[in-house]
């Protein structure tokens, strides 16, 4: 679990230039880190390389928070 | 004839990160040692361009920024290249753009703005560049743009877009009659579906993907190290009569029916 969390962190602390302690699991994208639209789409793809997963279109869009991804991660290995 | 491009200059168009077409072209041009010209729009790109030059073999590329719906900064932008450089030999552009929500269900659907938006910026902008790099191509060269086979046949939610692209094709046959006096060569790449940030806009592009590799003759898809190479023969001599013409880099699929 915590190696899912911390590499996680690491793509959205590359990707949005935030610093680690602000993503929390609470934290939401677009609102507490920043993101915008293309850096949404941006990430998904990322997190798609990163754990070898397809995330479907409308499961991208409930995407919202840090802790939305870690969920979607767990229980879709 | 020669496939090296030593002491010859290229802007490359529409690098937005690691994945795209652009960079896959630009990639190809340097490595046959080409110089190279990146412009960007919108300062959240900029970072990302400057990331990925910086990976080069080489430091003297140069990054502008161009906003292609803006003649004057188009204008801004090739004469900051003459500059800069003098003379270039050649123009990738890798640029477009529809409303996501116009690439999904029906293309009747399309609204005027959108439809003259995904036109302005992926069909008209062709024009507009080649206008202002023709002045600067003293020695002759290439323009390569890219489309898709969604402006040839109707391919599910590429909608507004697949009209852009036949704008687009038939933009780079008149276009190649306009400058070919000049020694100037247009064509176009038509690439398969390859997975971009642009391709993830359209609805349901995992599935288009899927169906290359099970259907196309190479049973695979295509990368952008694929488009570029392609790219670097139209951009060299050994393309040297080759012009308006369209070449597949897509794994032989238009080739395909049921």
């Amino acid at each position: 679990m915590a190696d899912t969390l911390d590499r996680v962190k690491k793509i959205i602390v590359d990707r949005l230039g935030v610093d680690e302690s602000e993503v929390t699991p609470e934290a939401s994208f677009k609102e507490d880190l920043g993101a915008d639209s293309l850096d949404v789409v941006e990430l998904v793809m990322e997190l798609e390389d990163e754990f070898d997963m397809e995330i479907s279109d409308e499961d991208a869009e409930k995407i919202a928070t840090v802790g939305d991804v870690i969920n979607y991660i767990n229980n879709h290995k | 004839m020669n496939l090296s491009l030593d002491n010859r200059t290229y802007v490359v168009m529409g690098v937005a990160n690691k994945r795209s077409i652009a960079w896959g072209i630009a990639q190809a041009l340097s490595n046959a040692g080409a110089r190279l010209i990146f412009t960007y729009a919108g300062d959240r790109l900029e970072k990302n361009v400057r990331q990925l030059a910086d990976t080069l073999d080489r430091d003297d590329s140069i990054i502008l920024p161009c906003d292609i719906t803006d003649d004057e900064e188009i204008e801004k932008t090739f004469a900051t290249i003459k500059e800069e450089v003098g003379v270039i030999h050649g123009l990738a552009h890798c640029i477009a753009f529809a409303n996501t929500d116009e690439l999904k269900g029906e293309y009747l659907n399309t609204s005027r703005e959108g439809f003259l938006l995904a036109h302005n910026i992926s069909s008209y902008s062709l024009t507009a560049v080649t206008k202002a790099a023709r002045p600067l191509m003293t020695e002759g060269g290439s323009i390569v743009t890219m489309t898709y086979l969604g402006g040839e046949r109707v391919v599910q939610n590429y909608n507004v877009m697949g009209v852009a692209k036949a704008s687009l094709d038939a933009s780079v046959k008149y276009l190649a009659n306009d400058v070919g006096k000049d020694g100037i060569r247009v064509n176009a790449i038509s690439a398969g579906p390859i997975r971009t940030l642009a391709a993830k806009g359209i609805s349901d592009f995992n599935s288009v993907l899927k169906q290359i590799e099970e259907r196309s003759p190479l049973r695979r898809t295509v990368t952008p190290e694929d488009v570029g190479n392609t790219a670097l023969f139209l951009m060299s001599d050994l393309s040297s009569a080759i012009t308006g013409e369209m070449i597949h880099v897509d794994s032989g699929f238009n080739t395909i029916s049921i």
